[in-house]
């Protein structure tokens, strides 16, 4: 407290040349190395707990069946060609669902986004019917398409829909006026030149996170669209929980995140790739 | 370079205002009765305190803004296929990030019913100019300021353009350059003979580059001086004439402020 502070010297917080960097400067970010190696000891970990819960007689096993007793189930379930046939299923209404609302979502967000008239004109119709879940729409889904994978692909559709809109809307509602401008000082004058030249590249980042979210959402649509009746896996679950088979609603689970890992570490590596212009 | 008889543009009784409700007549003028005849090949700066109108002077000319009145010719030099009456440099470099160095430059190219291959070939030779052919497949934010705003001049002269205009093309960049790339601009100049019409609130700038001075001031703005500098290229930043006219038009510049003028 006596003695004054030393002086500040020009470059003093930085360390010599060829020095190595102290480890606390790092303190928020540990070394890269060790990072893969926790991320598994917490999956480990997780099991570990996961399995000591029914195997201690803490949780009856059919109400918490143990991973160890996955595998089987799992086996089991594709060897009757229930596995297959629920995943086919709901593979098709997923992608289905997934390009109708992505396509019909960025369509009319990009459009709405380029126009004021239109925005002012649908901005009513469209704070009414957003707040509405996807589960409410299943009765009219019934009444309109019955219990079919149109009803079940209506469902999905609805959810990604108003994501991708509003993704989309922003992002096109945002780019830079100055860029547009420049459109025009280089004779690119059309509505259509616009959107391709500037508009839609511009925006193409937050179009491409909207589309993840999507992604995932689709997938707990998919769920909830089949639970009424509908082939896929969120009916095979519905019989498996009803005939208290929790193993076989945890092999549902585990492939739901499976194929949403497989898909969404895809759908990252594509944006990557299209945003690679991207500081 | 600047005696063509015939000019190249012709800008006659030009006006342009705003509608601004809060204003007496619901409308601001910004610019009155200007005129201005620019010969091929000359090199015309205008200057003016920031807001003075002299960015929408230059939007106006670029067909970006319509006039109120008055009339801009255009007498198009040789033949037009393959090129654009007017090209703009803005003062922010304004390059489209998702487009390499390359495919920026080739953007005005676009449209003009070029095969890919002589866009390409013309984009490259516009970077070659300001001399960044080895930047051709980089993004622009791997660039610098100053490369980033050459860029903007190599997409702006691929277009081969009549008529060049630049917005305070190098108000952005730091001293040190600035100054080199006024000099490279002179150079390009030089060797594209290029009609340029040059746009700062930097005094010295226009005075070091132009052929003309033209001083805008007041609201509307209006021409208040035009000099003619003959002396020859390259000048030095030092030329006692050239601190001589600096001089004058900064004072009657103040002179118009403390008049009330501005």
């Amino acid at each position: 407290m006596t003695s004054s502070p030393p002086l500040e010297q020009p470059g003093a917080g930085l360390p010599a040349p060829g020095k190595r960097i102290p480890p606390s400067v790092f303190l928020a970010r540990p070394a890269k190395r060790h990072r893969g190696l926790w991320a598994a000891l917490g999956v480990i970990a997780f099991l570990a707990m996961w399995e000591a819960v029914p195997r201690l007689g803490l949780v009856r096993p059919v109400l918490l069946p143990p991973p160890s007793a996955i595998p089987q189930a799992f086996i089991a379930e594709v060897r009757s060609g229930q596995w297959t046939d629920a995943i086919v299923h709901s593979l098709v209404h997923y992608a289905w669902g997934l390009v109708i609302g992505s396509v019909g979502g960025i369509a009319a967000g990009v459009v709405t986004g380029m126009s004021r008239r239109l925005e002012d004109l649908t901005s009513w119709v469209v704070r009414l019917l957003r707040p509405i879940p996807g589960l409410a729409w299943v009765p009219f889904a019934i009444i309109w398409f019955g219990v079919t994978p149109l009803a079940a692909t209506f469902i999905i559709v609805l959810g990604v829909f108003w994501i991708n809109y509003f993704a989309a809307l922003g992002a096109v509602q945002a780019v830079d006026r100055d860029l547009l401008e420049l459109a025009d000082a280089f004779g690119h004058r059309s509505t259509i030149a616009k959107l391709f030249k500037i508009v839609l590249p511009a925006a193409s980042g937050t179009i491409l996170a909207g589309l993840r979210t999507g992604l995932g959402q689709a997938w707990m649509s998919v769920v909830a669209a089949e639970l009424f009746g509908v082939p896929g896996l969120g009916q095979r679950m519905m019989q498996a929980s009803s005939l208290l088979a929790t193993d076989i609603v945890i092999v549902y689970m585990a492939t739901m995140a499976l194929f949403y890992g497989l898909v969404d570490m895809g759908f990252v590596a594509l944006r990557d790739r299209l945003l690679r212009w991207k500081p | 370079m600047a005696d063509d008889m015939t000019p190249m543009i012709e800008i006659r009784d030009l006006s342009l205002a705003f509608p601004n409700p809060t204003a007496a007549e619901g409308r601001t003028v910004v610019l009155r009765d200007f005129n201005l005849s620019v010969a091929a090949g000359e090199f015309i700066a205008i200057v003016g305190a920031s807001g003075v109108g002299k960015s929408t002077l230059l939007r106006v000319v670029a067909d970006l803004v319509p006039p109120n009145s008055g009339t801009i010719t255009h007498a198009p030099d040789g033949d037009t296929r393959g090129r654009r009456p007017y090209a703009l440099v803005f003062q922010d470099a304004r390059l489209l990030p998702w487009r390499t160095v390359r495919s920026n430059v080739a953007f005005g190219l676009e449209g003009l019913g070029l095969s890919r291959a002589e866009r390409r070939r013309r984009a490259e030779e516009a970077l070659a100019l300001v001399g960044l052919a080895d930047k051709a497949g980089r993004w622009p934010h791997q660039l610098s300021g100053g490369q980033r705003q050459r860029v903007a001049i190599a997409r702006a002269l691929a277009v081969d353009p009549d008529l060049l205009m630049m917005d305070e093309p190098f108000g952005a960049l730091d001293a040190i350059t600035r100054q080199a790339l006024q000099d490279e601009l002179l150079d390009l100049w030089r060797r594209t003979s290029k009609t340029i019409l040059f746009v700062t609130h930097d005094i010295d700038e226009a005075v070091y580059l132009a052929d003309r001075v033209i001083l805008l001031a007041g609201t509307p703005a209006t021409v208040r001086s035009e000099d003619r500098i003959t002396a020859a290229r390259p000048r030095g930043r030092d030329d006692s004439a050239a601190r001589a006219l600096a001089t004058r038009i900064r004072d009657r510049l103040s002179d118009l402020m403390d008049g009330g003028g501005i």
